[in-house]
């Protein structure tokens, strides 16, 4: 069992991230063999020119998604973290939509349940990974973003002395 | 307020290619009416998408002859076959089409964004937007349902703030939004149409065409499937594009961006300074793209589906327009800038960002303003005509007051809000010889009197005068060709990048990823057959452009334009360019003129008037359009000095 600090989930790094839309393309053509950012598992938004990013599921550890289903159509898996679907169960109510703060988790437009990121899980690798032209796009562990997010805390503070060292 | 709506056919509905929506929408603002009919195969086939199609449903669609702000003059707006497609560059463009306001023949103009990826989304090839509204409304497509929308508290805002609106009142944050700004509601005939807040489709002035519909915006939501044909191998295809832009062949979109062609056209003698006086800027230091880069450009973004990304955003990072943001490029820069002798990179982003904000095309406007800072330093114009204006070359202050002035259409921008060509003629007191336009429409940032390549695709652009025609200052710059000698051969050079540029614009990619098509035509004709499923071969598209090439001729000739028209202006075929350096005294003389138009008539199978031939037209299954060169009567020889004295389609104005 994949324990919480060790799950790896889809993580953009806005720095990087230019809001191009091609992982949107990727998971649908993946996943549903058309271009249709509504059928991705993963949606960019652009909310102004400097402020882009992709967004998809966190595999929250005791995810609201799963708690707010009132016919226990979702359940996260033991081994990944993903969430699973029973599309039997799902009749698309919608309570699962609002209690994600991501926005993550949505309804597909035909086949009237909802659907979530699944890691890819019978590629190598998530495939809005594979193809992200940025490289802005990484499997993450809440352990990988806290290192990251410590260094870059770091290296702003140090900037000047960081600057000398280099030059 | 909705005023009536449809629901009908599903997307590819009634079509065999995939990749094309299949459907045309037909909105009559005049009326209210609004209908779908399926796209023409044979159509889709032949002239491909973008400008080539949107030009022949503009041309089915109209009569001759027609004021370009009249209710029976279409607006076409088309997407292509890789529109919505994960094809890098080739998912977010989509082409206007109309009957410029500005050079009286055929207008169009691209961009790209996410746009054109919505449109195709929503099931819909081209919209062809006939008649005129009471009162300001705009299109609200969603999906299969059309709304003409009540538009009046719209009215006045920029596209910025109407995106916003919109978006906010129809609660949809995915809506895109095609719109004009004041300029074009004020029927300002160099206003542009943007998209996303920053991306204009700029040249001709199609702007003002929506605003004389009083459309002020085209807002579209698209919720269906796009599908290929072959969807393993495009994005095998795909994949290598993918790695050739991360290379040398997008490397400078991917840096410096356009403005890098600054210090490279400086040192070539060819960055006109000063409305066209001079071919060389001072400070060019101050205003490049290496300094640009270093100080300004907060981030670069991407269009939707690209894999190059380009779009340098610029803040400004101190002095009194700090926090000025705005996307830059070459030809703005320029036009805003040394063109106006400004030399400081914050005023020219403040000028960039008004540009938007009124919705006038950066580059017909920038120069429109260097236009008259020559006519005031040379006593044309005085301060009493400009209302007090100080429009000294290098007075900022006085540019932004005269972009407001034109917008506004108020004293002196009135005049100027017709472009350069028609205010000349207004002006008098030998204003002409400073308008530098071709076509009516203005010039670009290339010194033409150093570039004589260049300067022949310049003038047969059918367009008028623009580099994205052709892209004719490619050799000159490259140094391929003797850049200063008008030589046989140049017509075909002209012709060849024509051809490969009218297909880059109907399929649509965009041209920073031309340098990718490692093997031009191969590599386009691939996408569409893999898109569509229609086994396109790379010499079948070859001819396709050269078809759209023809029919872009065909038009302005049914407009009355000819040989004429394909001419350059004053300072460029008669002051040689003064400064010390490489190209001191270079100019086109009219000898030279006449040897390369000749040159790429001939190469293009068209008569000496620049007419095609019905042998030509016949090679390119254009009979159906023989009519237009028939009712012309291709002029002989002795005929030929009797058309050159018929009057020009802008003189009824």
């Amino acid at each position: 069992m994949a324990t919480p600090a060790k799950r790896k989930f889809v993580s953009a790094d806005p720095d990087k991230c230019v809001g191009c839309g091609v992982c949107e393309y990727a998971c649908s053509a993946e996943k549903e063999k058309v271009f249709n950012p509504l059928k991705s598992r993963i949606r960019v938004i652009r909310l102004h020119p400097l402020v882009n990013m992709s967004i998809t599921c966190r595999l929250c550890e005791d995810p609201p998604c799963v708690a707010a289903c009132p016919r226990d159509a979702l359940k996260q898996s033991e081994e990944n973290g993903t969430i699973l679907v029973d599309e039997d169960k799902c009749n698309g109510c919608g309570w699962c939509i609002e209690a994600c703060d991501y926005g993550a988790i949505t309804l597909h437009p035909e086949k009237k349940v909802v659907f979530v990121c699944d890691l890819c899980k019978d590629k190598e690798k998530p495939q809005c990974v594979a193809w992200c032209p940025e490289e802005a796009l990484d499997l993450e562990t809440s352990e990988t973003l806290a290192q990251k997010a410590r260094i870059t805390a770091v290296k702003k503070l140090f900037q000047e002395a960081l600057k000398e060292e280099t030059s | 307020m909705c005023y009536s709506s449809i629901k009908d056919a599903t997307i590819n509905g009634g079509n065999d290619l995939f990749g094309y929506a299949g459907r045309i929408l037909r909105v009559d603002l005049t009326s209210g009416k609004i209908e779908t009919e399926p796209l023409n195969e044979e159509l889709a086939k032949k002239y491909i998408g973008g400008i080539g199609l949107g030009m022949r449903l503009y041309l089915d669609n109209s009569k001759p002859g027609i004021e370009p702000f009249s209710a029976e003059n279409p607006l076409v707006v088309a997407t292509g076959p890789l529109s919505g497609t994960m094809i890098p560059t080739g998912g977010n463009g989509h082409a206007f089409v109309s009957k410029s306001p500005a050079s009286f023949g055929v207008g169009e103009a691209k961009a790209h964004g996410a746009f054109g990826t919505e449109m195709k989304r929503a099931g819909y090839d081209a919209i062809i937007i006939t008649g005129k509204a009471e009162k300001p409304v705009y299109l609200w497509i969603d999906d299969d349902a059309v709304h003409v929308m009540d538009a009046q508290h719209l009215w006045g805002k920029s596209s910025a703030e109407t995106e916003d609106t919109i978006q906010k009142e129809l609660g949809d944050f995915y809506i895109r939004i095609a719109s004009i700004g004041p300029a074009g509601e004020n029927l300002v005939r160099v206003a542009c149409i943007l998209n996303e807040k920053t991306r204009a489709a700029g040249r001709c002035g199609l702007g003002a065409v929506m605003g004389s519909k009083k459309l002020k915006a085209i807002a579209i939501r698209g919720t269906k499937d796009v599908q290929v044909a072959k969807l393993d191998e495009l994005k095998d295809f795909i994949k290598v594009i993918h790695e050739r832009m991360k290379g040398p062949a997008a490397r400078k979109y991917r840096t410096l961006g356009t403005p890098e062609n600054v210090l490279v056209l400086n040192a070539l003698g060819a960055l006109p300074v000063n409305n066209f006086t001079y071919a060389t800027f001072k400070n060019a230091d101050k205003i490049s793209g290496e300094y640009l880069n270093e100080r300004f450009v907060a981030k670069i973004i991407g269009c939707n589906s690209c894999a190059m990304r380009c779009e340098h955003i610029v803040v400004v990072p101190e002095g009194p327009f700090k926090g000025t943001t705005t996307r830059m490029e070459y030809e703005s820069l320029w036009a805003l800038g040394p063109n106006c002798g400004i030399d400081r990179l914050d005023a020219i982003s403040k000028a960039m960002d008004l540009c938007n904000q009124y919705g006038m095309d950066s580059i017909s406007t920038g120069v429109i303003v260097g236009f008259a800072m020559d006519l005031y330093e040379h006593g044309i114009l005085t301060s009493q005509d400009t209302g007090g204006l100080e429009l000294r070359f290098g007075n900022y202050d006085a540019e932004f007051e005269l972009l407001k002035k034109m917008a506004y259409r108020e004293g002196i921008g009135d005049i100027l809000a017709d472009g350069v060509r028609l205010a000349a003629k207004k002006i008098g007191k030998g204003a002409e010889k400073y308008a530098n336009h071709i076509k009516g429409v203005e010039l670009t940032g290339y010194d033409l009197r150093g570039l004589k390549t260049a300067a022949l695709g310049f003038a047969v652009s059918f367009r008028g005068a623009d580099h994205n025609r052709h892209g004719a200052y490619s050799p000159d710059v490259k140094g391929s060709v003797n850049r200063f000698k008008a030589e046989k051969g140049r017509g075909k050079i002209v012709r060849e990048i024509e051809d490969m540029y009218t297909i880059i614009d109907s399929l649509i990619v965009c041209k920073f990823s031309r340098g990718t098509y490692y093997d031009g035509f191969k590599d386009l004709a691939k996408y569409y057959t893999l898109a569509t499923g229609y086994e396109m071969s790379p010499e079948e598209l070859t001819l396709a452009g050269e078809r759209i090439n023809n029919l872009g001729r065909l038009i302005n000739i049914r407009e009355g334009l000819s040989r004429k028209d394909d001419s350059l202006p004053y300072k460029i075929m008669n002051v040689p360019i003064p400064d010390e350096g490489v190209s001191k005294g270079s100019h086109v003389t009219q000898e030279e003129l006449d040897l390369l138009l000749d040159d790429y008539y001939e190469t293009r199978g068209w008569t000496k008037n620049g007419v095609p031939t019905m042998e030509k037209l016949e090679g390119l299954g254009m009979e159906d359009l023989a009519y237009i060169v028939e009712a012309k009567k291709i002029p002989t020889e002795t005929e030929k000095a009797s058309v050159d004295a018929e009057k020009t389609p802008e003189e009824a104005y």
